[in-house]
C-alpha cells in the first residue's frame, strides 16, 4: 500500500517535471446533444477568435473526435495552455431512423449513424489519452443516465480529474440542483455555452481542475 | 387514430416475444472481459433482455459500449441496447446497515445489485424501478 502511494507520487512528480506546457489534454465528454462541441466553440471564440466545430439540433451531429492544440487561457494573471479534445456524444443505442424525424433523408440518416457509431468507438478509446474531462451535461434532460455514470466510472478506474458542466441553464426547463444532486461529490458548474453565462465561473472551475492533473 | 385498446394490444404483441435471461455472477465471474460481453451480447442478439446478478465493472461497460457499437454497423436491425444498473439506495440508512453491505459486498460481491440490459428496439426504456418491470411482464 505505502508502496503503491509512493510510486504514485513519484510518478506524478516526474510527470510534472517532464509536461510541457500546453501538453495537457482535456477532454470533453457527455451524452449526444448536451453541448460539447458548442462549449468547445465558446471557449475557442473566447480566447483565440475561432470556432472549432459545427454545431446543431440533430443529435451526433460530431462524429469524429476534433482537437485544438494550445489553447490559452487566462484567469487572475495566471495562464494555462491546453489541448482540446472534442468526442462525439457517447449513447448505448443508434438508430437512423431517429433521424429521419429532423428532416434527414434515409440515406444521409443511414450514412450519419454509421459515422456515429464509430465516433462512439473513437470517443470511448480516447479515454486512455485524456488528462483532465469536463463532462457536458444539458441540464434539462434526466442526469441518472447509465451512460453518464458509465463515463463517470471510467473516469474514477482511471484516476482522471472530473469537472461536471450543466449546460443550456438558459433553458425553462434546466435543473441545476438536479444534477448537482445527482453527483454530489463533483463541482457542478452550471452554464449556458450558447449565451455565455457564468463563463467566469466555469473559467475558474478549469483551472482548478488543470491543477489536479 | 388508434384506440387505447389496440394501442395495449400492440404493447403485448410485442412483448409476447419477450425472453428473460438471467446471469448469476458466478456464471462470468471467471471469465475475462471479452468473454464477459461476448456472452451478453450473443444472448441480446437473440432478442433476449439479460438481468445479470450484480454489475459489470465501468471499463466492461465501455467495452460493451464499443462491441455493440462494432454490431450495429455489422447486424441488421440491431441498433443498440438499453443498459441500467438498480442497486439499493443506501444514502438513507444507518451505517451499521451500510456496513453490512459493504462487508457483504466484498464477500460475495454486489449481490443487492442487478443490471438489466436489451435490445433498444425491444426496451425503448428501462425503468429503473423493477416493479415497472413486472408490470411489463404480467
Amino acid at each position: 500500500m505505502v508502496l503503491k502511494i509512493l510510486k504514485e507520487f513519484s510518478q506524478r512528480i516526474f510527470a510534472g517535471f517532464f509536461r510541457k506546457r500546453g501538453d495537457i489534454k482535456i477532454g470533453f465528454y457527455g451524452p449526444p446533444n448536451s453541448g460539447k462541441t458548442s462549449l468547445a466553440n465558446r471557449i475557442c471564440k473566447d480566447w483565440t477568435g475561432e470556432e472549432m466545430g459545427n454545431v446543431s439540433n440533430i443529435p451526433h451531429e460530431t462524429r469524429k473526435v476534433q482537437f485544438k492544440e494550445k489553447v490559452e487561457i487566462e484567469y487572475k494573471g495566471k495562464k494555462l495552455t491546453f489541448k482540446m479534445v472534442d468526442t462525439p456524444g457517447i449513447a448505448t443505442k443508434i438508430d437512423y431512423e431517429d433521424f429521419l424525424k429532423y428532416g434527414l433523408k434515409k440515406n444521409i440518416a443511414k450514412k450519419r449513424a454509421k459515422e456515429a457509431t464509430q465516433g462512439i468507438i473513437d470517443s470511448i478509446k480516447w479515454l486512455d489519452d485524456v488528462e483532465a474531462v469536463i463532462i457536458v451535461l444539458d441540464s434539462s434532460v434526466n442526469p441518472y443516465s447509465q451512460v453518464n455514470i458509465t463515463i463517470i466510472g471510467n473516469l474514477v478506474a482511471r484516476k482522471i480529474p472530473i469537472l461536471i458542466v450543466a449546460n443550456k441553464i438558459d433553458l425553462r426547463k434546466a435543473n441545476l440542483k438536479k444534477v448537482e444532486n445527482a453527483f454530489p461529490e463533483y463541482k457542478v458548474v452550471g452554464i449556458s455555452a450558447k449565451e455565455g453565462k457564468n463563463m467566469e465561473e466555469f473559467y475558474k472551475s478549469l483551472f482548478k481542475l488543470a491543477k489536479k492533473v | 387514430m388508434m384506440t387505447k385498446k389496440e394501442k395495449n394490444k400492440g404493447q403485448k404483441d410485442k412483448l409476447k416475444g419477450l425472453s428473460l435471461q438471467v446471469i448469476p455472477f458466478s456464471e462470468i465471474k471467471d471469465l475475462g472481459i471479452a468473454q464477459r460481453v461476448k456472452k451478453i451480447l450473443a444472448l441480446i442478439l437473440g432478442n433476449k433482455i439479460v438481468i445479470l446478478h450484480g454489475r459489470l465493472r465501468p471499463e466492461e461497460e465501455a467495452r460493451l459500449i464499443e462491441d455493440t457499437m462494432a454490431m450495429i454497423d455489422h447486424i441488421q436491425n440491431f441498433r443498440g441496447i438499453e443498459l441500467a444498473v438498480i442497486e439499493p439506495n443506501l444514502k438513507e440508512e444507518n451505517l451499521l446497515v451500510k456496513f453490512r453491505y459493504g462487508l457483504a459486498k466484498k464477500l460475495v460481491g454486489e449481490s443487492n445489485t442487478l443490471t438489466i440490459i436489451g435490445p433498444s428496439s425491444l426496451i425503448k426504456e428501462i425503468k429503473k424501478d423493477p416493479k415497472k418491470l413486472e408490470l411489463m411482464l404480467g
